[in-house]
């Protein structure tokens, strides 16, 4: 996963004001928000328009889809499409709360570190790479092992503080690397107090990658708790797309061939997944130069596909600036 | 070889983060997990296994943190984990040793095939960029969203229960018992196919878009299109100067990714029962049993540790900078 996130080797990042905003127009960002968007909505109306409530059971018992149950029924003889809406809810939401702590956390430490360099900058950077080599699940099944309350606020809070180092590190790099520019020096020169140099100065040209850094957030969180939830840790009681998996791997789904029951919950975390990482692979090649260099030679080339191409790319380059 | 020395002193700082991580975990945790045991069990644990859970957890309680923090030290040094609830009376080492070699084997191979297998994908994919190959793009990121484990679940259904191809539970057939004869060695290869193509599927695609990325980057820079205009073959402007290049960060990647990876990894030995240390630690879970999950928590970081060691000696092997001391 580390390629969703822009700047892994340091490569400079573009934050060219005129182009900073056409970062969301790729083709991949907008497919990719679409996506997105059709489960935003699924979270939120998701509940409401639930045919069945997904907790009653019928005597419809793994019923393959018809025209009653569209997505046919679970060993209980509950509705798999009732499951599938409610648990969009909580899949989203934990996902999204457990990215917007793990980002500002991101935001906060990469920032301090980057800007003031030094000791501080010694121990946040020590601790974010030993929070990156730490593997996550084992921790977090440590963690949540001692948990007397299951609801999904601890486990969000669990998740988010495994999931911030990678965010915190490209931000550092690229703090660094607007540090050393001229207008933060004549802004360093003309007296600005810190803050407002960080929050004038450096935050706006760092927006792009704070919004990757989020989104493959939310997608790190969405593959956790159902990897947690699949074991039967945290909110199981609630519906989410990990506990539909739970319930299925206990119930022998594979064994009776009920494929309606487990496919379409790993279907939509795949497909939401599959939504964050086009957004990001968009806004990746829209704001690093070399990948955006190399797009736009591509489109050259097939449009005259006869002349030299190394002499093209020279040329892209320097019509792009 | 400063770049060496500096991360020998990350790697122990590190080590020493988790251990300790270890050792405050159930401190920190609301409620004290000796008494919480104690209670759920209705005083049916015999002397041993109360003994076992104060090891597990250095908790003597009239004695001080620091005193615990030094016996808790000398236990870990000595592999002393306490006896496991699951397997009792086993001791936790005795569970550990049996099932840490399945993952080894498993994981570790599956992964580098995995790393091997994308970062060649990904030469070519970013050598053709433009093109039919940039499909693999979106196809990439839909298999980036999907957890490793599901994967696994398809796999058993589609490969074991419906085409009956290949066993689809457990690390050997139960007819054999481990040992080195062909008949035992040709089932444990059996009944690894399933896990370790899932685990080479679910992370093959990061390693293939990171290095094709890392090339078409690569491929703006000069000396590439110097090779190229010294007219050398196609080939050996590729791998010798393009991917030669590229293919740095890839192998940092490789190991700044090797604790999800191993995470996930771990999720498909649960899938297919395998005797690894992922399955035993989700059986530890379901049993509540303390002291085994945390000192496989503690085996698991140190392994991605040691493999993380290895990644940065063959990063000093293939980046002549680092041995210049011009990273360090």
């Amino acid at each position: 996963m580390t390629d969703l996130l822009p700047d892994i080797i340091g490569d400079e990042i573009d934050t060219d004001p005129v182009r900073r905003a056409n970062w969301l127009r790729s083709p991949k960002t907008i497919v990719g928000l679409s996506i997105l968007g059709v489960f935003a909505l699924l979270a939120i109306f998701g509940p409401l328009i639930a045919p069945d409530d997904p907790t009653a059971s019928s005597s419809a018992i793994l019923a393959h889809p018809s025209a009653s149950h569209l997505l046919g029924t679970t060993s209980e003889g509950q509705d798999v499409l009732s499951e599938l809406l409610v648990g969009a809810r909580d899949s989203m939401l934990v996902g999204i709360v457990a990215a917007l702590i793990g980002e500002s956390l991101a935001i906060v430490v990469g920032i301090t570190s980057g800007y003031l360099g030094g000791a501080i900058d010694e121990v946040f950077s020590t601790v974010t790479n030993i929070f990156l080599v730490i593997p996550v699940l084992p921790l977090e099944i440590v963690l949540s092992s001692y948990l007397t309350n299951s609801g999904w606020v601890p486990i969000t809070l669990i998740i988010s503080l495994t999931a911030w180092p990678w965010g915190a590190r490209t931000l550092r790099a690229q703090t660094l690397s607007i540090r050393k520019r001229d207008y933060v020096a004549a802004a360093i020169i003309a007296g600005d107090r810190t803050w407002r140099i960080v929050l004038y100065e450096i935050l706006p040209n760092e927006i792009a990658i704070i919004v990757t850094g989020f989104l493959f957030q939310i997608l790190f969180a969405i593959i956790v708790q159902t990897g947690l939830a699949f074991l039967g840790i945290g909110n199981v009681e609630t519906w989410s797309w990990g506990s539909m998996l739970y319930f299925a791997q206990n119930s022998d789904a594979f064994f009776s061939g009920a494929w309606w029951w487990y496919v379409p919950p790993g279907l939509c975390v795949a497909l939401v997944g599959m939504g964050l990482a086009l957004t990001n692979i968009g806004i990746d090649e829209i704001i690093n130069p070399k990948l955006r260099a190399s797009l736009a030679m591509t489109r050259r080339e097939r449009r005259r596909a006869a002349a030299p191409v190394r002499v093209r790319t020279v040329s892209a380059r320097e019509i792009l600036g | 070889m400063r770049f060496l020395a500096r991360r020998g002193v990350f790697y122990a700082l590190t080590a020493w983060a988790a251990i300790t991580l270890n050792f405050l975990i159930p401190r920190l945790m609301p409620g004290n997990p000796v008494e919480a045991q104690l209670a759920h069990h209705q005083g049916q644990l015999t002397y041993q296994a109360t003994k076992a859970l104060e090891v597990a957890f250095g908790i003597h309680l009239h004695e001080s943190v620091w005193a615990a923090y030094g016996q808790y030290w000398g236990n870990v040094i000595h592999g002393n984990f306490g006896l496991s609830f699951t397997y009792f009376p086993t001791p936790v080492s005795t569970v550990i040793a049996r099932s840490l070699p399945w993952t080894l084997c498993l994981v570790g191979l599956s992964v580098i095939i995995a790393w091997v297998l994308g970062t060649l994908i990904g030469i070519v994919a970013g050598w053709r960029r433009g093109g039919w190959w940039d499909s693999l793009i979106p196809a990439g990121a839909l298999f980036q969203g999907i957890p490793t484990f599901w994967i696994g679940l398809i796999a058993v259904s589609v490969f074991g229960i419906t085409l009956h191809w290949l066993p689809v539970s457990g690390g050997y057939s139960t007819n054999t018992v481990p040992s080195w004869t062909g008949a035992f060695i040709s089932s444990a290869l059996e009944h690894g196919i399933l896990p370790a193509l899932t685990i080479i599927f679910g992370s093959v695609a990061a390693n293939l878009i990171g290095m094709r990325n890392m090339m078409v980057s690569t491929m703006t820079e000069d000396f590439v299109l110097v090779g190229e205009a010294k007219g050398l073959p196609r080939k050996r402007v590729m791998f010798r100067y393009a991917a030669r290049n590229a293919i740095l960060p890839s192998v940092v990647g490789f190991a700044l990714n090797l604790g999800f990876v191993v995470s996930g990894a771990l999720l498909v030995e649960q899938v297919y029962s395998y005797p690894g240390i992922g399955y035993v630690l989700f059986q530890a879970v379901g049993s509540e049993d303390y002291p085994l999950m945390q000192a496989i928590f503690l085996i698991i970081t140190l392994t991605v540790l040691a493999a993380n060691i290895a990644a940065d000696i063959v990063f000093v092997l293939v980046d002549p900078r680092t041995r210049q001391g011009a990273m360090a």
